[in-house]
């Protein structure tokens, strides 16, 4: 039948790997250094052989902090920037994108405010403008707020099902307590009700500027037509924002065990703990280890205990989140309720083993070989491309940098790993979530009213 | 920037909203050229061959990075499992991994990783593929791996019974965490009483746990073979480089017979049904009807390509109908949507859904979703709409290219239901080519139909929020 029904053999965690695997061979890009005639920087991979422009952008730092009471308020503008600019109504402005498939984005994070856009080369003057007027002359008419308020209220609600959101919410509730970390991006059934057009207005104003922005691009456009390019869409924005960025914080609740009690056929598990932000010199060393931990899929250490060992789990993984100004690492999967506390255990006394014991060479040796190697494999479309730049862009590690990966990585030593496992990995610092029904655990806290 | 939220990590239709609009048509590709010229045929430009045991190679050159895709595709999946024996064809695609005489249980996945590669499965209602994402001078590698697990499965109870808890495990997580999943799974059961169809990929539980090694030997032995596979390599090769591995490696495996696929057909049913999900859980209730459609295999008179663009007009983007309506306008619903996904062996699926405003009760916002069907029947859509449609599709489908693994999915997904590489090659003109009239009888046929099924999940009653 359809995609629907699909039934996998694993979800192989993309996402995570995506995070912490970024190395290109020498071969496979030339990037560009390209300033517009008005001065806006951005990086670019030229290639003519498919007919397609992707541009990707990020405000560094803006939307960090919602107004009190007003929290989602940067959620809501990513939602309404392309609800009718300029000349153009919602529906008017929704038209033109979708006949010429011209796909605007934007996306709010407590790290920054982004946005994407992807067009076909012979539509990019049209692709252009439109992105230059949802950034610059959004309506925020009322109609489309209330519009937007209800999608997001309805998501919110229907996430409250999904338990794996709940274990996420509950997690960084309680590691970052006080802190936008800890707090829904989206806001809440409270809070989103306040906000106002004038609200979006302000936000616009204050936290959209040019000291802030980070550009990269990809495809079918020379540099010359990208600095033109860069001046149309960006031109127009403030020099400077005043968006002020977060504090830096590091995450409480270390050593709990929260239960929040639902009646799900599986426990839920989410776990984590300091871990290294992208410019700690550990960071490819952390990168190595959590590999071997369970970044890896198949053949990590988790997924071959847990999963392929004793059949308790579909898939359980770690992965590293480096934010701006705090970093974790975290293990998660799922299992059935009566071997919760089994399952549990194992993933913790893997986190004490990796400590102690740190790789083996043949672990080391094929952590290195898939890091290096398995990154051209990202690279597949126009927009992949334009994303990665901008990561690396953003995380100021240099236009060399993607020549530079593979050397990193293979300078890894074991020390190192173990070094970094040291530092970071101690099961009873833990702090971990389950949502379920778990059998042989023991929560120091239980917090009830899920359902 | 950093993402402070995982991702979910599975791809599962946890939402009613998605669950077809994911299923979305072919994305398929008129390159470059300007919509407003009449559409030609050619999506994503393959080459294609036959061994001589019959396995049909087909290749999708792309070189703009050192990497390939390597698929292989089994035309078997979940609808040809004996009766009572659910779950086998995704069992098997899951053993495929434990091992033969060359290499470990395990240690396939852990082969293709050292190499710098991601590989990966899936088992649907009509296919089983196989795929590696790896740099082009590991291709070979690869094939002679994939190739050796097509001949020389070697299964033992010590490495089949533990995966068949993982896969109990999947079910859970999947299927039975949560109560969209759950109504989607007994939607589809009630509307199919008979076809396989209704019975889920996964498998029923009461099923599962009873798999055997010998179940999943027999069906490997009955369905795995060269002249019931196809092979699809997307990437940096060519037909000429690909054709001697080909050879080689899956030419050398003798071909068997393979039993047709007769799948029984549904009874004539004309009643309507009901499927009410009430769960504590629940606190965004949302609504859908489904019924079933030609597929492109089935379709007799391009009704297939006619119900696309019809999914187009009533659900492409906030400026649909069924968004304009019910979301924008009326202000009852949150989202609404229209699906079609006509990749299938046997017949497909249409449905349209809606999830409610805040405070808008199910019984006021099904009677305005079903007066947009109604409307849609007695009314039709008009040329206009057609013509913006069509623009619309086949500009979109102009990156269809512009992706390394889409092509091979679509093409594999494609060949294995029946469609021919032309089909596939000729959807822009296809497209291209339907009418206002063609949508409006297309809709009528599938719509009038008595024998839908519709899917209600709410909270506990009195819980309405």
């Amino acid at each position: 039948m359809s995609v629907r029904h699909i039934s996998m053999r694993s979800g192989v965690a993309a996402v995570f790997l995506a995070i912490v695997a970024i190395a290109l061979p020498a071969h496979a890009m030339d990037i560009k250094r390209v300033v517009s005639p008005g001065g806006i920087e951005a990086w670019l991979v030229e290639d003519h052989k498919v007919p397609v422009l992707a541009l990707e952008w990020v405000f560094d730092g803006a939307g960090g902090t919602d107004p009190q009471g007003k929290e989602g308020l940067a959620n809501i503008a990513s939602t309404m920037l392309d609800e009718g600019a300029g000349p153009y109504d919602s529906q008017a402005f929704q038209a033109r994108l979708q006949d010429k498939a011209i796909a605007l984005g934007f996306e709010s994070g407590r790290d920054g405010f982004g946005g994407s856009m992807r067009t076909l080369a012979e539509n990019r003057e049209e692709a252009l403008e439109l992105t230059r007027l949802a950034l610059t002359e959004p309506h925020f008419a009322p109609e489309a707020l209330d519009r937007m308020r209800a999608s997001v209220m309805a998501s919110l609600k229907r996430d409250l099902a999904d338990p794996n959101y709940v274990a996420r919410r509950q997690f960084y509730a309680t590691a970052f307590p006080d802190h936008p970390y800890g707090g829904e991006n989206r806001g809440s059934l409270d809070s989103l009700p306040t906000i106002t057009p004038d609200d979006l207005r302000t936000f616009v104003k204050g936290q959209f500027g040019r000291d802030r922005l980070v550009v990269t691009a990809a495809g079918d456009i020379s540099p010359e037509d990208l600095g033109k390019a860069l001046d149309k869409v960006f031109g127009g924005l403030p020099i400077k924002a005043d968006a002020k960025p977060i504090s830096d914080v590091t995450m409480s609740g270390l050593g709990q065990t929260i239960l929040l009690p639902r009646p799900t056929a599986q426990t839920v598990m989410l776990m984590g703990q300091p871990g290294v932000k992208r410019d700690d010199p550990d960071w490819y060393a952390a990168t190595v280890m959590n590999y071997v931990l369970g970044g890896g899929g198949f053949g990590s250490r988790l997924m071959e205990e847990v999963r392929e060992k004793r059949g308790l789990s579909y898939g359980v993984y770690s992965y590293l989140i480096p934010m701006d100004h705090t970093a974790l690492v975290m293990a998660g999967g799922s299992t059935v309720n009566a071997k919760a506390g089994q399952a549990l255990d194992i993933m913790r006394q893997e986190w004490a083993r990796m400590a102690k014991d740190g790789l083996t060479d043949q672990e080391m040796a094929d952590a290195k070989t898939y890091l290096t190697g398995s990154f051209p494999l990202q690279l597949g479309s126009t927009q992949a491309i334009a994303r990665i730049l901008l990561q690396v862009k953003r995380d100021k590690l240099g236009i060399d940098y993607l020549n530079q990966r593979d050397r990193y990585i293979n300078a890894v030593s074991q020390a190192d790993v173990k070094r970094v496992a040291q530092r970071l990995l101690d099961p009873a610092k833990l702090l971990t979530v389950l949502v379920g029904r778990p059998e042989g655990v023991s929560p120091t806290r239980t917090i009830d009213g899920g359902s | 920037m950093p993402a402070c939220f995982p991702a979910r990590r599975f791809a599962a239709a946890g939402l009613l909203a998605l669950t077809m609009t994911v299923a979305a048509p072919l994305a398929p590709a008129l390159l470059g050229a300007p919509p407003a010229q009449a559409a030609e045929k050619g999506v994503f430009f393959p080459e294609s061959f036959t061994l001589s045991n019959g396995m049909q190679v087909v290749v999708i050159p792309n070189h703009r990075v050192p990497v390939v895709t390597h698929m292989v595709w089994y035309k078997v999946g979940a609808a040809d499992e004996e009766r009572g024996q659910s779950g086998i064809a995704h069992f098997l695609e899951h053993l495929m991994f434990k091992g033969t005489d060359a290499i470990q249980p395990g240690e396939f996945s852990r082969i293709i990783a050292k190499n710098g590669g991601r590989d990966n499965a899936f088992t649907s209602y009509d296919y089983t593929a196989y795929y590696q994402n790896v740099a082009r001078d590991r291709l070979e590698m690869v094939m002679r791996m994939e190739a050796d697990r097509m001949a020389n499965l070697k299964l033992t109870d010590a490495v089949v019974y533990p995966e068949r808890d993982v896969i109990i495990e999947e079910r859970r997580q999947r299927i039975e965490n949560e109560p969209a999943d759950r109504i989607g799974e007994q939607i589809n059961a009630t509307l199919f009483v008979h076809h396989p169809y209704g019975t889920p990929v996964i498998g029923w539980p009461q099923e599962m746990s009873a798999l055997t090694r010998e179940m999943a030997e027999h069906f490997y032995k009955t369905w795995y073979t060269p002249n019931n596979a196809i092979l699809v390599v997307s990437g940096d090769v060519t037909a000429a480089e690909l054709k001697p591995l080909a050879e080689r490696y899956y030419g050398a495996i003798a071909a068997r017979p393979v039993p047709e696929r007769k799948r029984v057909t549904e009874p004539p049913l004309t009643s309507s049904r009901q499927v009410v999900l009430r769960d504590e859980e629940v606190r965004q209730p949302s609504v859908r009807r489904i019924w079933t459609a030609p597929s492109y295999r089935q379709d007799q008179d391009g009704q297939a390509y006619a119900l696309q663009v019809l999914a187009e007009i009533m659900s492409g983007g906030t400026t649909s109908r069924l968004y304009r309506s019910l979301v924008v306008d009326q202000k009852l619903a949150t989202s609404a949507w229209l699906g079609y996904g006509p990749t299938a062996w046997d017949m497909a699926t249409l449905s349209v859904g809606a999830s409610p405003a805040a405070g808008v009760p199910m019984d006021k916002l099904e009677p305005a979703l079903w007066a947009e069907v109604d409307k849609l029947l007695k009314s039709g859509v008009t040329e206009e709409e057609v013509a913006t449609a069509r623009k619309r599709m086949l500009a979109s489908a102009a990156y269809a290219r512009d992706s390394l693994t889409g092509p091979a999915q679509t093409l594999g997904a494609a060949l294995a239901t029946g469609q021919s590489i032309d089909d596939v090659e000729n959807w822009p003109v296809r497209i291209d080519a339907v009418t206002a009239d063609q949508v409006n009888a297309a809709a009528r046929a599938v719509l009038s139909q008595t024998n839908h099924v519709t899917g209600l999940l709410l909270p506990p009653t009195g819980k309405d929020s």
